[in-house]
């Protein structure tokens, strides 16, 4: 499995993702979606397997670094981290950032290790499965990856769907794909290619969040002083090992949906600490197992969103969207077929996600500290450089100066979207699945002659289908128990 | 808590159309209404190429869908109302001033200009002062990434006064 890790280049470029994995977790409002979108340009200089494990490791570094930042100066890195503030920021108030930051890495990395285990043995068989998909099924199994992404993810599930919606018709900009024939095209000959992804993404990420900083000069930050990240002790390991395990699990499972990844994995994580803990009032007062219920669910929703990726072509977060895109762009295409006849290129995924999580628990333990001090780069400083690399980023891909100026166009948009309700994610989601939604429709349709009513004669398909209506649902029946 | 009602209830004093629920209700219908117009000038395919649904036929079903569901939201806020946000602060308007920079001066000048205008521009509002600094994210930095970008990645960036020194 790691035999084609053992090559020097490959292990450099393990190390240099999960360093600069965890330098973006740190940092608020970057992130692994983020820095792998910008990073996506630079993967062409190399092989696909380097490609996948450097993307790969930042998203395993990434997801863990917002932890520094929530327990230190109580702002998540990442929205994945949020939960992790509730309890890291107050045990570390109380002059144990040490021993929080300690439980923070090694449940991560409990976490991320537990999840690749599952990856390792849920993707071939769910690619396997794949075997029996038509385009029927394909076109079910997306519809209920939007719909349970607009149903659990954060926010208002409508919101949710809008925006999805709105992802799958920036998809339909461009010639058709079917019949050649220009839809959303005005005229103009470089939206007759459609609008790439990573304009899409660096603008809704990136840019966005340039603007949001734009409100948030006045803000001030107060540090905790950190020592030393201390291991955990025999007591906090036997408060907390059913807690580690638990929230693996959960996170691996919310992971495998197509949903918000580790958001929403460390949310629900966290709440089912609390449930099951004996000392629940403690939580939000500094709880070491709330922030072990919270970091090893976000963690292990690294591996589990990367099963729908590679085994069926369907990300299972906004980051896993960004390495479907390299997959895409180095000639390799996920699904079942990529199991049978590229085991190696897995493989050396699977290796590379496991060694990342060992690299990232060695880095956190030893250099949390440095680490912390990159929040110290001013705004003012900081996203202007970022600004500098997104527009030489969005531009490399094509050479296009359209697409920088899509990128803005999305950035402003983004902004107005967050301001407003609307997560951008379903976007970046929607717009990467409306090819397969479409094409899966239309070839559906000439198969059933037109007919739609045929979609329920087949039982997947229809299984898909009743699973959409049940996350559809779900929300309501969600509030209607919070108001009782 | 009480300050969230009482942003609501902020929220709830204004007519109408100054409220952030009937902006973006208005916005989104406005839009789509818009690209679904436009979805009726799409060329047909004759019925012997159409594979399943004509090509207009996708693109109107999610603008539909999109309107129905603006429209969901827009009755649910009546209950609901949304909280009012904060008003923008100056800086803000000056990222987005810089962005219009950007777009015309990469058009007419210069791609290289472009991003260092914007980021001394962007710098200097957000509150720096310091000349390094500012020479720092306004010309040393973009000149490193251009380098950089077009060593590694042999890429080639568009012609502009300053960018054809570089090449010639």
């Amino acid at each position: 499995m790691m035999a084609p890790l053992f090559s020097s280049k490959l292990l450099i470029v393990l190390l240099f993702g999960t360093l600069f994995g965890l330098i973006l977790g740190v940092l608020p409002g970057l992130g692994p979606t983020t820095g792998g979108a910008l990073i996506l340009p630079f993967t062409m200089t190399l092989d696909p397997l380097s490609a996948i494990v450097l993307l790969t490791s930042i998203y395993c570094a990434g997801t863990y670094g917002g932890a520094i930042t929530a327990v230190l100066i109580n702002t998540p890195g990442t929205p994945a981290a949020a939960a992790t503030c509730l309890d890291g920021y107050p045990l570390a108030q109380k002059g144990e950032a040490g021993r929080a930051l300690g439980m923070a890495t090694v449940s991560s990395t409990v976490g991320g290790i537990f999840s690749v285990i599952v990856l390792v043995f849920f993707a071939p068989v769910l690619a396997k499965l794949a075997y029996e998909f038509g385009q029927p099924e394909y076109f079910a199994l997306a519809i209920f990856g939007l719909t349970m992404l607009a149903s659990i993810g954060e926010g208002s599930p409508i919101k949710n769907l809008i925006a999805g919606a709105f992802g799958i018709l920036i998809s339909t900009i461009g010639k058709d794909f079917m019949t050649s024939i220009d839809r959303f095209t005005y005229g103009i000959n470089e939206l007759s290619v459609g609008i790439g992804f990573i304009p899409v993404v660096v603008g809704l990420f990136a840019i966005s969040e340039m603007l949001t900083q734009s409100t948030l000069l006045d803000q001030v930050f107060k540090r905790v002083a950190l020592k030393a990240v201390k291991l955990p002790s025999l007591d906090d390991y036997k408060k907390t090992w059913k807690t580690i395990l638990r929230s693996s699990g959960i996170g691996s499972f919310i992971g495998v949906l197509p949903a918000e990844g580790g958001t929403v994995a460390s949310l629900i994580g966290y709440s089912e600490a609390k449930r099951f803990s004996k000392e629940p009032e403690e939580f939000g007062k500094g709880s070491i197992e709330g922030i072990a219920g919270a970091e090893a669910a976000n963690n292990a929703a690294t591996g589990g969103a990367m099963v729908p990726t590679l085994a069926l072509g369907i990300p299972g977060s906004a980051t896993t969207a960004v390495i479907l895109t390299g997959l895409i762009i180095h000639g390799v295409r996920p699904g079942p077929d990529l199991f049978r006849e590229q085991p190696d290129f897995l493989y050396g995924i699977f290796g590379a996600m496991l060694i990342a999580n060992v690299l990232f628990f060695i880095f956190g333990f030893f250099g949390a500290k440095l680490f912390a001090r990159i929040t110290l780069v001013p705004n003012k400083i900081l996203w202007p450089m970022i600004f500098a690399v997104s527009v030489c980023g969005t531009y490399s891909l094509s050479q296009s100066i359209i697409d920088v100026w899509i990128m803005l166009f999305f950035g402003v948009l983004g902004f107005f979207m967050r301001r407003f309700g609307f997560s951008v994610v379903p976007v970046i989601i929607g717009l990467i699945l409306g090819e397969l939604v479409e094409g899966t429709l239309r070839q559906s349709l000439v198969i059933f002659d037109g007919n739609w009513l045929m979609f329920l004669t087949r039982p997947i398909a229809l299984t898909f289908f009743i699973l959409s209506l049940i996350a559809l649902a779900f929300p309501l029946l969600r509030s209607k128990k919070q108001k009782n | 808590m009480n300050n969230v009602q009482n942003k609501k209830r902020a929220n709830k004093s204004l007519p109408f159309f100054f409220k952030d629920e009937f902006k973006v209700f208005f916005v989104i219908i406005f839009f789509s209404t818009i690209l679904l117009i436009s979805t009726f000038t799409f060329d047909k395919v004759p019925p012997i190429l159409n594979r399943g649904i004509q090509p207009a036929t996708f693109p109107k079903g999610l603008l539909v869908l999109i309107m129905f569901l603006t429209t969901i939201i827009y009755y649910l806020s009546f209950k609901n109302p949304w909280k009012k946000e904060k008003k923008l602060p100056k800086p803000f308007f000056l990222t987005i001033l810089s962005f219009i920079l950007f777009v015309v001066i990469s058009k007419t000048l210069d791609f290289f200009l472009a991003i260092s205008v914007l980021s001394i521009f962007v710098s200097y509002n957000w509150g720096e002062r310091r000349v390094f600094y500012l020479l720092l994210v306004g010309i040393i930095f973009p000149l490193v990434v251009f380098i950089f970008f077009e060593m590694i990645l042999g890429l080639r960036f568009p012609p502009g006064i300053i960018t054809n020194l570089y090449y010639y």
